[in-house]
């Protein structure tokens, strides 16, 4: 019933998006309000639909309906409540559906947003979203189909990967990176929009600023709790390995930031129009290229890519995106021109010019690192890995750069920045940082790269303060406002600039971070007997005893550690080996202790059966819980900036709108 | 110099920098994937370079010292073996007759010295959760990070 039903809702939706595509750009190029308006309606039956089968999925899953084969292989009766419910996302199929599911939903909101405020551009922008949702429509459809089948029913199913139930960040990281994935093909249906009707001044732009920085907020956030997943999941004592997947999820985050600055450029100075289309478009083709590279079985090896039948066509899709959208930006190009000129090297213009470089050069080094071994395999048939080593000296360089690019941009003034005012704006933040420097060298930081590191994004946090300090006070002045007042109001006032500023304290607090939990970590691993300690750093950690038992889907090996620092016990910890009936090895659960100066993480490496030993692996990673705080300012920052500012935004986006509207072109 | 020469100037130069850094990077860092017999073969001439070798662990030729972490085995694949010594204990899907790859040199004479472990799970285990992201993670887990400080 669920399968007839889910099967049957699918290919409905499927019609309905292509039905809905088709008389969109119909009715804007042979103006018929009707036809636009049945599109609209198209895009509410899609999610009324997709909405439909992702119950339908639920339903099956909750209730063990192991006839389906994606429930029989990722949900089982003895698999908690909560992790069969998000084992929606637990597998391809699954996830595909999440994918149709948010993309139907944001759909849906940007017509209701725009349909008003960009009536020229919606039929368009509602067509090429109708068609990308067409295509994973098709996936669910026809090749990856969640809602196929088995005979005979099986009376239990193999319940989600361990790996998978073993935290509950699950819930959050796959569909913050999802949403942050497909939050992106909304500024590229305005771009594309924008290319088709020819009008391409800012008014796509203004539609999209949001949204790109919602998707980017959403993707900073899968970026950065996949981390702490990773970290706190996998055992290995680390949050970044430069793994494909993880890649993947980075490389539209890069383009997608130089978008985010470049807009500024365009809106401000009427400049880099071109480069604009042309990096959403690559930022929305990046975001198919991550799911394709997670999704296509490509990762493993050029010859596992032909067993799948997703993979293939995830490429011919990315391969249509890119050149009927740069076919199409070329066609357009003198439409493109820039109105504006650079007036000075000295500039935020060409401050954002080398960030945009840079950014491009960072994705690039992550894209070649990542297909390279693809690459030496199909085109020299040897296969070699590259590690993290080349991504670190060729990244960090360049993130360093980026960090510098990131205190002075916002600060330095539009068009040309004398001397004199460079001078009163950085001096003092100059000063400090350095002075900085100096007490990290002293207190033992050493090397250039740690050192320039911890400089540089003290720099960055010292001029964020300053410049809200400096607003808070001449608006003191002015209005006569308390300080904090001054200082809410002059957030809330100008939400995107200050906004924008505390996403750059908290990248400059996850730099500090990583910075610091990379370069002085402790790492020690020993066989322990029972009342036996190893010493690490500040800490010691006594071996006292194992103990075991058993749980309805696992049984359970755990090693009781007492942590004492200076002869003052501190803590408890128990990290344990989790073993599953499904899987043929355990699955290692690590503890962390985690303070504001450094975490202390225990893995039970291996234990003696009879109980008398244990070998446990203890780190010390400085400030890593910098990382975790410094995502979710970024976040907040992001918010601050997309928040509605109902009275302003309206007024000017129709009087804008009116301005721009000429009857007649197309 | 006009301003639009000095900013193709500027620009050219930050470019040819990412070219050298990347191009430079990637020629240190790849690592090659070899074979026991594809070692045994290039003898000498890849000593104390970075390899991947990949092969099965030889029945009864694994040998772990708890006391010393000291661990000894064998990498076959299916016509030459390797002897291998990494220091630490066995990843969770590492056992005898199973596939592992271990990335390290090769000194001369000696016994393959490993300085990460990446045990392969075995072949009927399809991970079932976010397909090969998946089965990349369950790779990662039974990495030993390199030893540092």
């Amino acid at each position: 019933m669920i399968a007839t039903l889910g099967r049957f809702s699918i290919w409905l939706a499927l019609a309905i998006a292509v039905y809905g595509a088709v008389v969109s750009i119909l009715g804007a190029r042979r103006g018929r309000p009707a036809l636009i308006e049945s599109g609209q309606g198209a895009v509410v039956s899609l999610f009324g639909l997709s909405s439909f089968a992702v119950l339908l999925m639920e339903a099956g899953l909750v209730g063990h309906d192991f006839s389906l084969e994606y429930v029989a292989r990722n949900a089982s009766l003895e698999t908690p409540l909560f992790y069969t419910i998000i084992a929606l996302w637990g597998a391809l199929e699954g996830s595909i559906l999440l994918w149709v599911w948010l993309l139907a939903l944001m759909t849906l909101l940007t017509v209701l947003i725009e349909r008003k405020r960009q009536r020229e551009l919606i039929p368009y922008a509602t067509t090429i979203l109708l068609c990308i949702s067409a295509f994973f429509l098709f996936l669910v459809a026809f090749p990856a189909s969640p809602f196929t089948t088995i005979l005979p029913v099986p009376p239990d199913g193999r319940g989600p990967n361990p790996l998978l139930q073993n935290h509950p960040l699950m819930a959050v990281h796959p569909p913050g990176l999802y949403a942050g994935y497909v939050g992106w093909s909304i500024p590229y249906a305005f771009g594309m929009a924008a290319l088709l009707t020819g009008r391409l001044g800012e008014t796509w732009i203004r539609s999209v600023r949001r949204w790109s920085i919602a998707s980017w907020g959403f993707l900073t956030v899968g970026i950065i709790v996949g981390g702490r997943w990773s970290y706190e999941v996998l055992g290995w004592g680390g949050y970044w390995a430069w793994d494909p997947v993880e890649n993947a999820s980075l490389l539209p985050w890069l383009t997608g930031t130089a978008f985010l600055h470049t807009i500024m450029i365009q809106e401000r100075r009427k400049m880099l129009k071109f480069w604009n289309v042309a990096l959403v478009i690559i930022t929305f083709a990046l975001t198919v290229f991550g799911t394709f590279l997670t999704r296509s079985g490509i990762l493993s090896s050029v010859h596992a890519f032909s067993d799948s039948a997703v993979g293939p066509l995830f490429l011919g899709f990315i391969g249509l995106i890119l050149f009927t959208s740069f076919s199409l930006l070329v066609y357009r190009s003198d439409k493109l021109q820039a109105e504006g000129d650079l007036d000075s090297l000295v500039s935020r213009e060409s401050a954002f010019l080398v960030n945009n470089l840079l950014l491009l050069g960072f994705a690039f080094a992550v894209l070649l690192g990542t297909l390279f071994p693809l690459l030496s395999e199909a085109v020299r048939g040897v296969k070699v890995s590259v590690g993290e080593p080349f991504f670190n000296t060729v990244n960090v360089p360049i993130g360093l750069g980026l960090i510098f690019l990131m205190a002075i941009g916002p600060l330095i003034a539009w068009r040309h920045a004398s001397l004199e005012s460079l001078r009163k704006t950085f001096a003092g933040p100059l000063l400090l940082a350095i002075l900085g420097t100096g007490i990290c060298g002293f207190l033992g930081v050493r090397g250039l790269y740690p050192l320039l590191a911890f400089g540089l994004s003290l720099f960055t946090a010292i001029t964020v303060f300053q410049e809200f300090a400096r607003g808070a006070m001449t608006r003191r002045r002015n209005t006569g406002e308390g300080y904090l007042t001054a200082l809410s109001k002059l957030t809330t006032r100008s939400r995107r600039r200050y906004g924008g500023l505390i996403v750059h304290l908290g990248v400059a607090l996850v730099v500090i971070g990583i910075t610091a939990s990379s370069v002085f970590k402790l790492e020690q691993e020993v066989t322990l007997k029972q009342g036996e300690s190893l010493q690490l750093g500040r800490y010691q950690v006594r071996f006292d005893e194992l103990s075991a038992w058993q749980e309805p889907h696992r049984f359970v090996v755990q090693g009781n550690f007492t942590i004492f620092n200076s002869n003052h016990k501190v803590a408890e910890m128990r990290p344990a080996k989790r073993f599953y009936p499904t899987e043929q090895q355990p699955i290692g659960t690590v503890d962390v202790r985690s303070t504001a100066r450094e975490d202390l993480y225990l893995v039970l490496s291996s234990f003696a059966q009879d109980g008398t030993s244990a070998t446990v692996k203890a780190l010390v990673r400085p400030l890593v819980m910098w990382i975790w705080v410094g995502g979710w300012v970024m976040v907040v920052g992001s918010l601050i900036a997309i928040w509605p500012d109902r009275r302003r935004a309206v007024a000017a986006d129709s009087v804008e709108e009116y301005m721009a509207w000429q009857p007649g072109r197309s | 110099m006009t301003k639009k020469t000095k900013l193709l100037l500027g620009g050219s130069i930050i470019v040819a920098a990412l070219a050298y850094l990347i191009n430079s990077g990637i020629r240190e860092a790849a690592v090659y994937y070899i074979t026991p017999s594809e070692l045994k073969a290039k003898g000498d001439a890849v000593s104390d370079r970075s390899l991947r070798l990949g092969g099965m662990v030889v029945p009864g030729s694994l040998h772990w010292e708890p006391q010393t972490l000291k661990l000894t085995f064998r990498l076959t694949d299916g016509k030459e073996e390797v002897a291998v010594e990494h220091t630490g204990s066995p990843p969770d899907l590492f056992k005898e007759g199973a596939g592992a790859v271990v990335e390290g040199k090769c000194v001369k004479g000696g016994p393959f010295q490993s300085s990460m472990i990446m045990a392969k799970h075995s072949e009927e285990y399809h991970p079932p959760g976010k397909g090969q992201a998946q089965a990349e993670h369950i790779h990662r887990t039974s990495v030993t990070p390199r030893s540092t400080q």
